[in-house]
């Protein structure tokens, strides 16, 4: 289990109907239902992630995210959750509108553009950032709103929306001590957890 | 058939018949005195009794769904790509019940069937039959053979429909319910289709007043032409461009009446044979049955309500350019089910071939049927050992 998804899964209630957004191979959802015994269903549109989804039982529902979620109704979930997805969405700002309308709380997690080793490549080799966190050279990325934790604090903040809670992790998912202190310099991935706009 | 049986088919079958001996009273309120219904079964079922799928026919089908009759068939049954040996509805996990649906014209009770209170067949004086009717015999057939509940019960198209209703009438008895290419009920433009079908019969001099079969004649036209507007439906334009072009048959542009286009000599063709082996009674039943489905009438529209009662496990599969049942009819039931709670799991399969696809050997297709049927399996208590009666 990968740790980020541990931090995620402390943060959903027993028995929580919880929707997955980009649920990949569905270990969240999977974890989430041994432990958690919660009403789960999980988003994808890769043909492998969702026959891996099947064999393991997970609800799994083949939908394009950038077509929308007009099929969920308000407030119908406790928890919509979209892990390292954000960034590759066709509107991230009106994603995060759905997931909050559709659910009382959301968790986003997303790869840090404003990590010290993206900054140090774009000024001191002029090249677009590749990093662990993010592997994919420009032209072949699915990442097409790469942001810092800035960045998205930012809208957040423009959005009114609540900051429940913050988790900072490296590369390896852990959490460390000077990521907090310096996150958008030293923080790989941030996990979010937002309530409605107050 | 092939000269020698595929390993992974089911073999040579025979059918069987369950007369049920009691009064039958319809959703119509009429009651038949008993009926008949023929099926096949492949595969064992096991100690436990917990293996059994119950396959649900569509709108022309029957009970033939796997295997061979004798070795002199040409073709299997008509959905002998999923069901077999290590196929994804395994006859090796699973014990596969196929039936003819009441008002069926393939050895169930049905309109060429003898009424009782006559002694000459029903013909169009055949009750109608709903969804409800038919998962209501197949619950008493399902009785019959023992099985108190099926670990799938699986559909296409109208038969997808009956795994709804399933799902909805006896939660209890049921695991699974699969619905490929189905909808929740038809739309006015699926019903359009059905109507133009039925005209086209009921307007053939040969159906006469519907006893056409005290005058030995048949309205193969019009049944002939109600199959070609189906055929139209079950494919997609570009499923129709591939296969058929604006080929010409001749090659030369004569004006006459005759067969101009390979297109149309495919779908005469399939007009025709169809109106030799089905009964036209038996289509405008099928086609009423199809209009009437709909399990949220009587909860004010409400799907997510009607729903409620159902505690199985679905899997939703939709084809890309089914216009017959298009993908958004899947969705509408899958964002239902998820309104509801229930467990749910959905496939987008990309195919050109329409409505058609779901009888169709495509790769994806399979492996998203088989993948979550091994898993169903998976979950039973015992392997297969028996044979039921």
């Amino acid at each position: 289990m990968r740790p980020d998804l541990e931090i995620i899964t402390d943060l959903v209630n027993p028995g929580a109907r919880v929707l997955d957004l980009g649920c990949g191979t569905g270990d969240l959802l999977a974890h989430l239902a041994q432990n958690k015994q919660i009403n789960g269903y999980g988003l994808d549109v890769d043909r492998d992630n969702i026959t891996t989804c099947l064999a393991k039982g997970v609800n799994v529902v083949e939908q394009n995210l950038d077509e929308g979620l007009a099929n969920f109704e308000d407030a119908s979930f406790d928890m919509v959750v979209m892990a390292e997805t954000l960034q590759s969405v066709r509107h991230p700002d009106l994603m995060l509108d759905e997931m909050l309308r559709i659910g009382e709380e959301c968790i986003v997690t997303f790869p840090n553009f404003g990590h010290w080793r993206c900054r140090a490549q774009l000024l001191m080799r002029g090249r677009m950032p590749v990093a662990r966190h993010l592997p994919h050279t420009w032209f072949e990325t699915p990442n097409i709103h790469l942001c810092t934790f800035r960045d998205f604090e930012n809208l957040v903040r423009d959005k009114r929306l609540e900051i429940i809670q913050r988790f900072v992790v490296n590369a390896h998912y852990h959490p460390r001590p000077l990521l907090n202190q310096f996150p958008n310099l030293f923080g790989t991935v941030a996990i979010y957890r937002l309530g409605k706009p107050t | 058939m092939p000269e020698q049986i595929p390993p992974d088919s089911v073999g040579v079958v025979t059918p069987s018949s369950f007369e049920y001996p009691d009064a039958f009273l319809l959703q119509c309120g009429v009651a038949l005195d008993g009926f008949t219904l023929v099926y096949e079964i492949y595969g064992q079922l096991n100690a436990a009794r917990s293996n059994a799928v119950l396959v649900c026919h569509a709108l022309s089908g029957h009970h033939h769904a796997a295997g061979y009759h004798s070795t002199d068939d040409a073709k299997p049954g008509w959905w002998d790509t999923c069901i077999g040996p290590g196929k994804p509805i395994d006859t090796d996990r699973f014990c596969v019940v196929s039936l003819n649906n009441l008002g069926g014209c393939n050895g169930s009770t049905g309109p060429v069937s003898v009424d009782s209170a006559t002694g000459k067949p029903y013909g169009p004086d055949f009750p109608t039959v709903t969804v409800i009717d038919w998962v209501r015999s197949q619950a008493l057939l399902a009785d019959h053979l023992g099985i108190q509940r099926f670990a799938a019960v699986i559909g296409g198209s109208l038969g997808g429909m009956q795994a709804l209703q399933w799902a909805i009438d006896y939660p209890e008895r049921l695991a699974t319910a699969v619905l490929i290419a189905s909808a929740a009920k038809l739309s006015a433009q699926n019903i359009a289709f059905n109507e133009i079908a039925r005209q086209a019969i009921i307007n053939d001099p040969g159906y006469g007043d519907g006893h056409y079969v005290n005058t030995s004649t048949i309205p193969e036209h019009g049944l002939g032409l109600a199959r070609m507007i189906g055929h139209v439906t079950y494919l997609s334009d570009d499923g129709m461009g591939q296969k058929f072009g604006r080929e010409l048959k001749s090659g030369d542009l004569n004006s006459t009446q005759d067969v101009e286009f390979q297109v149309e000599s495919y779908l005469r063709y399939q007009g025709q044979s169809f109106s030799r082996r089905f009964d036209a009674n038996t289509y405008l039943l099928m086609t009423r049955a199809l209009d009437y489905f709909d399990p949220a009438g009587a909860h004010d529209d409400d799907l997510v309500v009607a729903l409620r009662r159902a505690s199985c496990n679905f899997l939703v599969l939709s084809f890309t350019t089914d216009w017959r049942f298009p993908v958004s009819r899947s969705k509408e039931i899958v964002s239902a089910l998820i309104a509801a709670r229930k467990n749910v799991a959905s496939a987008i399969i990309a195919s050109e071939h329409g409505h058609d696809s779901f009888l169709l050997p495509l790769p994806r297709y399979l492996e998203v049927l088989g993948t979550y049927l091994a898993r169903v399996a998976d979950g039973l208590d015992s392997p297969a050992t028996e044979t039921p009666e």
